[in-house]
């Protein structure tokens, strides 16, 4: 099972499981289908059918993580990266073949993992969650289908495979999103996030025509001939295009766009804080761990693109944009977190400034650092998300953070996976996950050749980010209730995966700690050990105390502000109180969406009604004319038809019969007048006769 | 109008005008038995024509111009017989007819 | 052209005119007989005497006595209220005088090509009985006949269409 070592870029040997990764993300689809036909009653049958093929999924990933690793620590050869590609063409057209297929190599078995893993947990919890809602079968058919999307995008060894699994993803978050589509709040807000990833997607698309005609080909690799692959690669760098930059420059921006739209980068980020308007399991799976992270995923799987003809110690024009981007996001989306009061509505924003410190880690210190920050923050995002959901049920529905308060000791297990995750969140040293995975963009900030501006403005979303989360924890968890109702814990299928959540987000640090860079490794196929003497890298120990100070510092500052101080809903924050008018800025997002509202949104209605205008009016009027002449000639020829045929007809017809009552008369049944004409015809012919021989 | 150069043209022109006559009065009579009277006039006429063309025709001893003359007479007594026998029980014409009606 | 001729012809003109002419049928019927006494004057004028005393015979003891009786025998005798001409016997005028303008038209254009032109008349031709009878014997025999079978069925008509004017409502 271990299968033969494989030389990568060979398209046959694969082991059993490469050849079987298919069934990853197509028994979850087949679930969701089978889930469609049933009916809305048969709860249970749902859920089992979606949990069992996730685990089924779960299962087949783990065995394949296995087997990755064995191909890690038992290969010889470490020149070459471990990848396992199943390659097959789906259509040709002239010379040209369209391919799809599969990769499985340490970046998608990674990430499978991951992704089977916290959707089989959050699916567990959404069979609490979701207990009283009536279209509870039509949940887990979207769920199922969305997982088997997503596990589609991760394994996906062709960019037309993985973008149509993209935009499957897409739509299951839009179906998702506005699952309770009878709000009117949650339909719009399903829309707007359908459309604002589409604006991405367009380029996207643009960025994968371009590569296709460039290249040849979409696969990713393909024994030496893929795109990512140096052949393909030294092309792409060769081309020049617009602005002097490289083709390669170019698509990887394009690609690039596509990701910040799926992954709420600035200035796409607009869809994120309204898809809040989903049930919590969906924010949790598709907003904090799975979808966003698609993004992130998809650029680490055009990496080589992206950082196609690097030169040494410094960086690509296309790595340069996504670190900038990224970093301005982080800090952007987190100063908007600071002055919202909806539960849910902070960890969007938190989630937005996570993943603009994945782009900026992507960018600066490559996929493993990038990739690192990624699982770990899918744990503890998954984590706060549910633990959200945990509070907002036991709160009876109530989402307006100063209505909670206390639940400290109502809700203790949710307090407690809930400080976990938020700890993890914060970057709060050594224990959690979160310091590390942090801890590492930060040192690869620090060594960015092209500016210090991204290390200062990560040093400050980590800032902000402890405080907020810190104003979020006191508000929920201290002070004295301000809700209504009495606040119960949540039944145990919601709170036993926040348990194991929270496990993970302490866990997952280790593997990740400069001391043993085991995930650093394994994704560029090496074995590492574990050493003390990475810490000891010099910088190194500075910069972690540093960030230390830094959350410590975060922390501090919101306790000092928040903790254990109860204010009523009515009452303005300390920090309104302060400084007004930022804090309106904050709470009204920044004015964003407005901005939007007023440029392009206005321009698609004024566009929509030149084409209504041009609809009615020229188009229709064409028509209309059309048919106005059609129906004069309809006229003419009625008038032709009755007038002339018709009467013409009948006129002869009139002749006819005339004439034939004229000719009756010959038929008198008179003796005297057949006498009469007889001896008329006589002298006719007669003179006839006579008058022929006479000539 | 050219010389009577010829008898033979004098008997064709009775026998023309004893036609004309009797067909006259076949056309105009309303009785029947006037019109079958002009009837035997025209017949008469033509056997005029007959005679005529025989005596003065080439060949008067192979007597076809006689012997079709007397057949015609032949044949006319017999229609004149059957048609006054029908006459008798024919025509209760009404005083409004314009004549014989078949 | 004789005189006889001219006088039989006006004879037999004049008589065919009263025939067709005269309101009293039986003046009519009597005219007839005088038109056919002028057309048997004709025949012997023409050397046809058998033809002549066989008109005679036929037509003047036949037929002008079956006519009378026939217009004794029917309402024929009255003079009908409405005069004895039809309707517009004009166009009957016309037409007769139409047929007679083309026979004779015919007649007086082709005097020249008719037989006997020239003025030099034909000598008459001897018919005998005799001869007449070995004809009707000998080439005739068929017309003969056949007259004969017509002879017969009119004979047999008339008096079946007699019987049945006795049979019927009379």
């Amino acid at each position: 099972m271990q299968g033969e070592q494989t030389v990568a870029f060979q398209v046959c040997c694969q082991s059993e499981i490469a050849q079987l990764l298919w069934l990853i993300p197509a028994v979850p689809i087949v679930a969701s289908g089978v889930i469609a036909l049933l009916k809305q009653t048969q709860r249970k049958t749902a859920a089992r059918l979606a949990i069992g093929s996730l685990s089924f999924s779960l299962l087949l990933s783990l065995n394949a993580f296995d087997h990755v690793i064995g191909q890690v620590l038992t290969r010889k050869d470490t020149s070459m990266p471990i990848r396992e590609v199943v390659n097959f063409t789906w259509f040709q057209f002239g010379a040209t073949n369209v391919d799809l297929g599969w990769v499985l190599d340490p970046l998608s078995a990674v990430m499978l993992v991951m992704v089977t893993f916290v959707g089989l947990l959050i699916f567990i919890y959404s069979t609490g969650y979701m207990a009283h809602d009536e279209n509870y079968t039509r949940f887990f058919c979207f769920l199922s289908l969305f997982a088997g999307a997503m596990l589609g995008v991760v394994i996906a060894n062709s960019l037309l495979l993985l973008f149509m699994c993209w935009e499957l993803v897409g739509l299951t978050s839009y179906l998702l999103i506005g699952f309770w589509y009878q709000k009117p709040s949650a339909a719009a807000a399903a829309k707007k996030a359908f459309l604002t990833t589409r604006v991405g997607d367009v380029f996207f698309l643009l960025g994968i025509v371009w590569l296709f005609a460039q290249t040849g080909t979409l696969l990713f690799y393909n024994g030496g001939s893929g795109s990512m692959e140096s052949h393909a690669l030294l092309e792409l760098i060769l081309e020049r295009s617009a602005f002097g930059f490289s083709a390669a420059t170019i698509i990887g921006l394009l690609i690039f766009a596509g990701a910040a739209g799926k992954s709420g980068q600035f200035p796409l980020h607009v869809w994120l804080p309204d898809a809040m308007e989903g049930p919590t399991p969906v924010s949790a799976l598709i907003h904090a761990a799975t979808m966003v992270a698609a993004g992130v995923y998809l650029i680490a799987r055009v990496y080589p693109l992206m950082s196609a003809g690097m030169p040494a110690g410094g960086t690509t024009a296309a790595l340069n944009v996504v670190t900038w981007v990224g970093a301005f996001t982080a800090v952007f989306a987190a100063l908007i977190a600071v002055a919202q009061n909806d539960i849910k509505r902070i960890l969007a924003y938190s989630t937005v400034s996570q993943l603009g410190y994945m782009m900026a880690g992507l960018g600066m210190g490559g996929v493993a650092v990038g990739m690192f920050h990624l699982i770990t923050h899918a744990f503890f995002k998954a984590l706060l998300f549910m633990g959200a959901g945990s509070v907002i049920h036991g709160c009876h529905e109530e989402q307006d953070i100063l209505r909670m308060g206390g639940l400290r000791s109502s809700m203790r297990v949710t307090y407690l996976t809930y400080a976990i995750g938020m700890m993890a969140l914060s970057g709060v040293p050594i224990f959690f996950s979160g310091f590390w995975s942090k801890d590492g963009i930060l040192e690869a900030a620090q060594h960015f050749s092209v500016s210090k501006g991204p290390f200062y403005m990560l040093v400050f979303g980590a800032l902000l980010t402890a405080f907020y989360m810190t104003r979020q924890v006191s508000y929920v968890f201290f002070g004295s209730y301000r809700g209504h109702g009495h606040a119960h814990e949540s039944p145990k299928s919601m709170t036993t995966p926040l348990a194991i959540l929270a496990f993970f987000a302490v866990a997952l640090g280790v593997i990740g700690t400069p001391a043993w860079p085991w995930f650093r490794g394994f994704l560029e196929s090496r074995a590492v050990n574990f050493e003390w003497s990475g810490f000891s890298e010099p910088g190194l120990a500075a910069l972690m105390a540093a960030s230390s100070v830094v959350v410590l510092l975060g922390l501090g500052l919101g306790w000092w502000l928040y903790g254990n101080k109860s204010p009523q809903p009515d009452e303005p924050d300390v920090l309104e109180v302060a400084a007004p008018l930022p804090w309106k800025w904050l709470r009204d997002r920044l004015y964003i969406d407005e901005f939007y509202g007023m440029t392009v949104i206005a321009f698609y209605w004024w566009w929509a009604r030149v084409a209504d205008w041009l609809d009615r009016r020229v188009w229709g009027g064409a028509v209309a004319g059309v048919a106005w002449a059609f129906g004069l000639w309809a006229h003419l020829n009625r008038f032709l038809d009755t007038y002339v045929v018709d009467g013409s007809f009948d006129k002869g017809c009139e002749e006819l019969s005339t004439g034939g009552g004229l000719l009756s008369r010959m038929e008198s049944g008179r003796v005297q007048t057949y006498l009469r004409l007889l001896a008329l015809a006589v002298i006719a012919l007669a003179a006839i006769l006579i008058w022929s021989s006479r000539a | 109008m050219s010389p009577h150069l010829n008898p033979l043209t004098g008997y064709l022109l009775v026998a023309a005008l004893l036609f004309a006559i009797g067909l006259a009065g076949a056309l105009t009579r309303r009785n029947a038995i006037l019109v079958l009277i002009g009837i035997e006039l025209m017949l008469n006429a033509a056997n005029l024509n007959l005679i005529a063309f025989w005596r003065y025709g080439p060949h008067p001893e192979a007597l076809t111009g006689m012997m079709f003359a007397i057949f015609s007479i032949a044949v006319a007594a017999a229609e004149a017989a059957v048609g006054l026998g029908l006459e008798d029980d024919g025509p209760r014409c009404d005083e409004q007819d314009e004549g014989v009606t078949s | 052209m004789s005189v006889v001729f001219y006088l039989i012809a006006g004879l037999t003109v004049a008589g065919a005119l009263a025939a067709v002419l005269l309101k009293n049928t039986v003046h009519c019927a009597l005219a007839l007989t005088v038109a056919f006494a002028g057309l048997a004057l004709m025949f012997l004028e023409l050397d046809a005497q058998f033809a002549g005393f066989a008109q005679i015979l036929i037509y003047i003891g036949a037929v002008a006595i079956l006519v009378v009786f026939a217009i004794l025998l029917t309402r024929g005798s009255e003079t009908p209220k409405d005069g004895v001409f039809g309707a517009k016997p004009l166009f009957g005028l016309v037409t007769a005088a139409g047929i007679f303008a083309v026979l004779g038209w015919a007649v007086l254009h082709s005097a020249q090509a008719l037989p006997g032109a020239g003025g030099s008349p034909t000598p008459a031709p001897t018919v005998t009985v005799m001869q007449i009878g070995n004809a009707l014997m000998d080439r005739y025999v068929l017309p003969l006949e056949i007259v004969a079978l017509l002879l017969t069925a009119a004979l047999i008509g008339a008096v079946i269409v007699a019987m049945h004017e006795k049979a019927g409502a009379r």
